[in-house]
């Protein structure tokens, strides 16, 4: 196995190109689970860290461009938490400290898993996924860069180099189903908001993201329409009963956070 | 990588986890291995400061980067606050979480130093203790954060 560590955006694209089988690095809290339990065996690695372009965020013209390196601590802890506050209290609620110091964003839009914390509350924000090879950029909106589980658009030279998205300043909001308060996967995630429309995005309910909307005087009937969007498994973390149960509840109390 | 303020070198397979790499390679056992997969936080370490799960961390990634392990903490034969907190409440039952929840509280009490019951719990959350010996952990960490 080769590990290469690229210095520039630039060398990451071409090495990209050159190793179209090149597994990602970032944050490491998907990939070397992987490794470490033997699920696979890349020839190369591709090891993002030093690549300053995909770190932080940068604001442009009222968007914010999110770095596909920016860590759930980093949105946690900085400036992003009043900008995007369900994105944070998504962060908040991605395992521990130390995953949370590692995992990036960009990252839990490459593993495409149903159940990634940072995409319910992206997805209701309209982000867009910024991916780059040498022979361009392009944007794609969120709920089409995921097309099913763990499954997605990014061509095999692409790396997920940005999230795009213009803040709604709505009020808005993030929870999520567990045993615990912290060390979880979904067993259901919600996030909220409430500006000149209601829009719902859920994870750990749905093979891919799916944005639900609806006029702001339909509050009464959206947690319905919240869980009648969703198609939920039964699976070792619960039932597909209670999931869509999960969401009806969830839904009802998100609005009486974000109806103000 | 320098690791505890001294250069090391190690000749690695390249899908080596740091945690491999300090334990394995490197000579320092501190860190533990457990789960693998970040869930337990036995092998807490500071990665440019930053508290991260060694096994979570592939070694070629540490490259050219500061370590701290548990065994950078103390100052000679000088305990470190917190980890003298650990003997002197008796926060340690079989040991094997012991370094990962000293280095992490560590990094807590640099960064906060009189946290709340729920930020300590917060902190300590990716620290599991299978003795289920956190209300001494608990006292360890006040009684540091105190010192």
């Amino acid at each position: 196995m080769d590990v290469l560590t690229p210095r520039t955006l630039p060398e990451a694209l071409r090495l990209k190109a050159e190793h179209p089988g090149a597994w990602p690095i970032q944050g490491g809290t998907d990939v070397m689970v992987a490794l470490n339990f033997d699920r696979g065996r890349p020839a190369t690695m591709l090891n993002l860290n030093e690549v300053a372009e995909l770190r932080g965020f940068t604001r442009a013209d009222g968007a914010l461009r999110l770095g596909s390196g920016l860590t759930y601590g980093e949105i946690e802890h900085g400036l992003l938490r009043d900008v995007l506050p369900a994105l944070a209290e998504a962060s908040r609620t991605v395992g521990s400290p130390q995953i949370r110091n590692r995992g990036t964003i960009g990252g839990n839009l490459g593993t495409s898993s149903p159940a990634g914390d940072a995409l319910p509350p992206l997805l209701v924000e309209g982000a867009e996924v910024e991916c780059a090879s040498v022979r361009g950029t392009r944007r794609v909106a969120l709920g089409e860069f995921v097309t099913g589980v763990k499954r997605n658009v990014l061509e095999p030279d692409e790396l997920i180099t940005a999230v795009w998205l213009t803040p709604s300043r709505a009020p808005q909001t993030f929870m999520k189903i567990g045993p615990r308060n912290a060390m979880v996967i979904a067993v259901v995630s919600l996030a909220v908001s409430a500006g000149d429309e209601l829009r719902a995005s859920f994870g750990s309910a749905s093979p891919r993201p799916v944005l639900v909307t609806a006029p702001r005087d339909e509050a009464d009937s959206f947690a319905e329409r919240v869980a009648a969007a969703a198609s939920p498994i039964d699976d070792v973390r619960g039932s597909e009963r209670y999931r869509r149960h999960a969401l009806r509840v969830l839904t009802e109390r998100a609005l009486k956070r974000v109806l103000i | 990588m320098r690791i505890n303020g001294e250069e090391h070198q190690a000749d690695c397979w390249e899908g080596e986890s740091l945690l491999f790499a300090l334990r394995e390679k490197l000579g320092f056992p501190g860190a533990k291995n457990a789960c693998e997969q970040g869930e337990c936080g036995s092998c807490s370490v500071l990665l440019d400061g930053t508290l991260v799960c060694a096994c979570l961390v592939l070694a070629a990634q540490a490259d050219g980067h500061e370590v701290t392990t548990v065994e950078g903490l103390a100052d000679g034969d000088r305990l470190h606050a917190v980890q003298q907190a650990f003997v002197d409440a008796g926060a340690v039952q079989c040991g094997f979480c012991t370094p990962g929840l000293v280095v992490a509280t560590a990094d807590l009490l640099r960064r906060n130093a009189s946290p709340s019951d729920d930020e300590i719990r917060e902190a300590l959350s990716g620290n599991l203790c299978r003795c289920t010996g956190y209300a001494k952990i608990f006292d360890a960490v006040r009684l540091a954060a105190n010192a």
